[in-house]
């Protein structure tokens, strides 16, 4: 597994994930439709759309999350490291580790902050008691929660606000050492403020982690992303620079999208 | 108007609500307090002497010295009643004709009350029974006795349009004039010190062998057997309902088959008892043969197969409200489903399950008909636990039953019978205090 950290941010056209010609289908209902796109490694990717255009599918597809539904393959290649998720040969499980998912509402589990953070490094047989605690300490100074928790570590995560607990769902993800971190409209649950600790974390992951990011607000998308990818009906429409997109879209769809005309 | 009528509904609903809840609280009163004042009788009451007596020879409990100098003056005091029946008999010797035949009559009877109120008469050959070995051991029960010494039954039957009416005799009219008339007076005047009644605490009853039918000891045998059959039924429901639960919740697909097989457990939830204890009987005694007649085993099985759709319905509800997200968070972690189930979705979920095994297992516990082919015997020993796996055993439920309708003298075990009651009563209110106490706890844990 390679290091997150040594990901060159200088060049966008690095590639650890591509969609080549991709699909989801919902049994007879296509709700990814032919998608072909290179996500930048080191960099945070926006998808955009109106609801029901497929993004979440599609943002689901990538770890495979879609297979909980009855019903529902994927067509089409999607290659991550070279390889193709779907090919029947893809250990779904540490796939998943390598990808990790925040989701929209946070999920903490009814278990303290320690055991939430430390329950994939367990999990994967991870390291020993003692450094244990160093990977959770890490995993929470890169959520920015550490200062905020550290001295109730003990305590059921359920009692930390919806903002803390997001923020405590993504040191959770942090703990395994993702390479992608997938975002599920992470703050459409949360206020204002705590909706900007988010923008915050994710900025300061950005080099790290590649970050995909689902989001219905597109002033978060233009704060947060490097690059946007616009759906409308399954289909990908535009995709390129955030600066660019959202100044000079090259897509009638886009524009009217962008400029509020609908969606 | 319409408003008025909104409030006026709202009021009749509000009022008939609270009153049904009066209305059930009341029932349970009338039900549990005579459960619980009759059913404390048989452990706090008032011993005779001969409670005493049974105590020493039987458990060798109480201190010998004074319950033998108790035994001794009781002995005393009864000796001149003795005394004259014997001074009785021997002038009977001497008598002839009708007299001689009526008072011989008489005096068989007088002695056969005595022996049931006081035990043997010195000097008597010791019987068979236990029940005729003792007088009695319970003062109310001795006070019924003494007033059939007192009196004879006599039953009119000449108004032929009616049925018999009792006529109570005083035998001392029979004896009149005789050496025994002196008898009854004494009786009536000395029985106490002849018994000597004192309060007691027997709490022993719950943990004593019963002896002849239950006129004696305990009901520990019952006890215990209940506990068996309650434990081995969760040993064997829990794990197979739980693990049914959760395929049915978290690994089978919506096929036919399952949606068949799920309405296939909900039938089975409706089936009457008494169908699983004829079930029981044919399968697993008769065809599987697990043992060869009723088992503790056998009744287990039979009370599992029939708290199993509970357990399955009760733990598949408790699972499903275990919230999606909690299952794709483990997953999006790279947790296996089996792992997600385990470590995430049981924890959360082991509430609602704790409360339906809960609910089986006061179910289990009380039930009479499954076991009544399977496991139950009126009168047995406490069992070791091997010998659970071919040897039938008393239960509560099935010897409430048992001594309501099937005992010879159902009168002299009345108080056993309450107490019976009282236990399992107190045994299954107990299981629920603890799910109670449980799910709490554990809720409290989940629910920060």
């Amino acid at each position: 597994m390679q290091t997150p950290g040594i990901i060159q941010e200088s060049d966008p056209t690095t590639s650890n994930l591509e969609a080549r010609d991709f699909s989801v289908f919902y049994r007879s209902n296509q709700a990814v439709k032919n998608v072909t796109l290179k996500l930048p490694a080191g960099r945070v990717t926006a998808i955009i759309g109106p609801s029901g255009c497929g993004k979440s599918t599609f943002l689901r597809a990538i770890n495979r999350m879609n297979d909980l539904v009855p019903g529902c393959r994927a067509g089409g290649e999607l290659l991550f490291a070279g390889q193709n998720l779907y090919s029947p040969d893809v250990d779904v499980v540490s796939l998943r580790r390598r990808i990790g998912m925040v989701f929209q509402k946070p999920n903490p589990f009814p278990k303290s902050v320690f055991d939430n953070v430390a329950y994939g490094p367990r999990l994967h047989g991870g390291p020993g008691h003692g450094k244990l605690e160093q990977t959770v300490e890490r995993s929470l100074v890169d959520a920015a929660l550490w200062s905020e928790v550290k001295d109730r570590l003990d305590e059921n995560a359920l009692g930390l606000s919806g903002g803390q607990q997001q923020r405590l769902c993504i040191a959770r993800a942090l703990a395994v050492n993702p390479e992608i971190l997938l975002m599920d409209e992470p703050t459409s649950a949360l206020d204002p403020k705590a909706t900007l600790r988010i923008e915050d974390l994710i900025d300061a992951l950005r080099g790290k982690y590649t970050i995909i990011i689902v989001t219905h607000n597109m002033q978060q998308a233009a704060r947060v992303s490097d690059f946007t990818a616009f759906m409308y009906e399954g289909v990908l429409i535009e995709f390129g620079m955030t600066k660019e997109l959202f100044t000079k879209p090259k897509e009638k769809q886009t524009e009217d999208y962008i400029t509020g005309r609908f969606g | 108007m319409r408003l008025q009528t909104r409030k006026l509904v709202d009021r009749a609903f509000s009022g008939s609500g609270v009153f049904a809840i009066a209305l059930m609280a009341a029932a349970l009163l009338i039900l549990l307090t005579p459960i619980f004042i009759r059913g404390c009788g048989a452990i706090f009451f008032t011993a005779t002497v001969e409670h005493r007596r049974i105590m020493l020879e039987k458990f060798e409990r109480g201190n010998r010295e004074t319950v033998e100098a108790e035994i001794a003056a009781a002995q005393a005091a009864r000796e001149p009643v003795y005394r004259m029946i014997a001074e009785f008999e021997r002038r009977l010797a001497d008598e002839s004709g009708a007299g001689r035949v009526k008072h011989r009559k008489a005096l068989k009877e007088l002695k056969k009350a005595l022996q049931v109120l006081l035990g043997p008469a010195p000097g008597d050959i010791r019987p068979m029974m236990m029940r005729d070995q003792y007088g009695q051991a319970r003062w109310e029960r001795a006070k019924v006795k003494l007033e059939r010494v007192l009196y004879r039954e006599e039953w009119d039957y000449s108004d032929p349009t009616k049925s018999g009416i009792l006529i109570l005799k005083p035998r001392a009219e029979d004896f009149a004039g005789t050496a025994a008339e002196g008898v009854f007076p004494y009786l009536k005047q000395n029985a106490d010190k002849m018994l000597m009644p004192r309060r007691t605490v027997y709490w022993q009853f719950l943990t004593d062998e019963s002896f002849d039918s239950h006129m004696f000891g305990g009901i520990w045998p019952e006890i215990l057997g209940t506990l068996y059959l309650t434990l081995g039924a969760m040993l064997l429901a829990i794990p197979m309902g739980v693990i049914a639960a959760i395929y049915l919740t978290e690994y089978a697909r919506e096929t036919p088959f399952v949606t068949f097989l799920q309405t296939c457990i909900s039938t089975l939830a409706g089936v009457p008892s008494i169908v699983f204890g004829m079930f029981g009987l044919a399968f697993f005694i008769n065809t599987l043969k697990i043992s060869d007649s009723k088992s503790v085993l056998a009744g287990s099985m039979t009370l599992a197969l029939m708290i199993l759709p509970t357990v399955i319905r009760a733990s598949e509800e408790a699972i499903r409200s275990v919230p999606k997200t909690y299952k794709e968070a483990a997953l999006s972690l790279g947790a296996g489903r089996w792992h997600a189930v385990r470590s995430i979705i049981l924890p959360a979920a082991l509430p609602g399950i704790l409360t339906g095994i809960v609910i089986s297992m006061g179910r289990a516990a009380g039930e009479t008909a499954p076991i009544i082919f399977t496991a139950a015997v009126s009168v047995g020993k406490p069992l070791a636990i091997w010998q659970t796996l071919t040897q039938p055993t008393p239960a509560l439920s099935w010897n409430i039953y048992n001594l309501a309708t099937e005992h010879e003298a159902v009168d002299e075990v009345r108080h056993v019978q309450y107490g019976l009651v009282l236990v399992l009563v107190s045994m299954v209110l107990l299981l629920n205090l603890v799910a109670i106490i449980a799910r709490a706890r554990i809720s409290k844990r989940l629910r920060v």
